[in-house]
């Protein structure tokens, strides 16, 4: 249970970070909370021949508002996020979820990028970058690029970054005024990764959706967006959704995993359940006994 | 590979030594610090008896590396007591209550409260259940943990007949 050697390099710059993790030709693992890369180290699942700690980064942490949106540079810890005032009020989904990241111990530690960047099936951050159509930016020494949350991830920890890139901020768009937050998860524990879960938004026109975001966790080798629910909520009154009807569509596109904590079909079961019952409390729908 | 020079503050001692870049901050405090109060348990972030206080927030020290603690101002369970032996409000709440059973998880929770109480004179109760979270305690124990936490809460430390020193 202790890590292979490695070499280590705090970086105060993008620019080093970049060169670093060039310079190492993918043998370079970036770290930044390390709340679930050192598991995977400690379990010698990961073996780096050298660790670039972005703690040190200027820039590296901090939420900014930009125009039509949010920023979150990537090393801002999940519990100051759990805590901040702007994030509360453009992006409360993204707060919801943050809640059930982990441990309040493990959240101390923990970031937004470093989360989002590992892609981790059944964790709640790069659902919701999926979910609300997050922009994550990224930087390497050929340059900058920003990839669309919902192009990002491949599989289960792995996404579309090259060995020698870094993210360098996630950036969330507003939804807009008085938007409906829907945020559920079943756990074993308090903490636990999710055995199935789903978060999104809702955005409000009136008594109209104009636009919605969802995605799913642990339903799948990355998070699944809803895309078709999406599409058939946009435009609906809220009082003219068939959630039955809804809650199959959600599902179609999920291919959840058995393993030896719940079957495909308990969180298929389960997860429309707690879609269909989410979605009813949020839209204020009486619960058909 | 790489060795490191690491510095650090440790139950307001400064502690400076050599490592390799992989020790954790946990295997750090102990083999370096003498701190054995730190418990290396799954040394995978699940069961918390490794927790301490890293500049004020309880932080688990199997999942930080010692290199990234250069700096910091660290407490482990040993700094907690007074320097005449009085117990911490959460280890004195801890004792009056039953909190422990074996006593090897204790050592992460009483760190995790201690960071919530010392940051916030009287953490609600439901804030120190949440943290409890983080920690799993193999004697079940948790009835006398949660009983501490709602002693801690209401601020009832000290007042039951089992008040004493550390002694």
């Amino acid at each position: 249970m202790k890590p292979a050697p490695f070499d280590y390099v705090a970086p105060r710059t993008v620019a080093e970070a970049c060169a670093v993790l060039s310079e190492a030709g993918g043998g370079a693992t970036v770290i930044a909370g390390g709340q679930t890369l050192m598991p995977l180290l400690n379990l010698r699942m990961s073996q780096p021949f050298i660790l670039v700690d972005v703690n040190h980064i200027e820039g590296f942490s901090g939420v900014t508002r930009v125009p039509g949106g949010t920023r979150i540079a990537p090393a801002t810890r999940q519990a100051a996020a759990l805590k901040d005032g702007t994030l509360a009020a453009h992006v409360p989904a993204l707060v919801s979820a943050l809640g059930h990241v982990g441990h309040h111990q493990t959240r101390n530690r923990g970031t937004i990028g470093g989360s989002v960047a590992l892609g981790e099936p059944a964790a709640e951050m790069p659902a919701t970058a999926v979910a609300l159509g997050a922009a994550i930016d990224v930087a390497s020494v050929r340059g900058t690029r920003t990839v669309p949350a919902r192009e990002f991830y491949l599989g289960p920890y792995m996404t579309v970054l090259e060995p020698d890139e870094l993210v360098t901020g996630i950036t969330y768009p507003d939804w807009g005024e008085g938007h409906v937050v829907l945020f559920n998860e079943l756990a074993q524990r308090p903490g636990d990764f999710a055995l199935t879960g789903f978060v999104g938004t809702l955005a409000l026109d009136g008594g109209k959706i104009t636009r919605a975001g969802l995605a799913w966790m642990a339903m799948g080798p990355t998070p699944v967006a809803m895309t078709e629910a999406e599409a058939v909520l946009a435009g609906q009154t809220l009082d003219g959704i068939d959630i039955a009807a809804l809650s199959d569509l959600a599902l179609r596109p999920t291919a959840p995993f058995d393993d030896q904590h719940a079957s495909a079909e308990y969180r298929r079961t389960v997860g429309k359940r707690l879609f269909e019952k989410t979605l009813r409390a949020a839209l204020q729908v009486k619960e058909v006994a | 590979m790489s060795e490191h020079r690491v510095e650090l503050t440790v139950n307001g001692a400064r502690l400076a030594a050599t490592t390799e870049a992989r020790t954790s901050l946990g295997d750090f405090l102990r083999l370096k610090g003498g701190c054995t109060g730190v418990h290396l348990g799954c040394e995978h972030g699940v069961c918390g008896a490794c927790t301490v206080i890293v500049d004020g927030a309880a932080v688990r020290s199997c999942l930080m590396l010692a290199v990234q603690a250069e700096g910091a101002t660290v407490t482990t369970a040993e700094g907690l007591a007074a320097a005449d032996g009085s117990l911490h409000p959460v280890q004195q709440a801890m004792r009056e209550n039953h909190g422990l059973q074996c006593g090897f998880c204790t050592p992460g929770v009483v760190c995790t409260f201690a960071a919530l109480v010392d940051r916030n004179e009287r953490p609600d109760e439901a804030e120190l259940v949440n943290a409890m979270s983080g920690h799993l305690c193999r004697c079940t124990g948790y009835q006398g943990i949660r009983k501490a936490a709602k002693a801690l809460a209401e601020g009832t430390v000290g007042q039951s007949q089992q008040t004493g020193s550390a002694a």
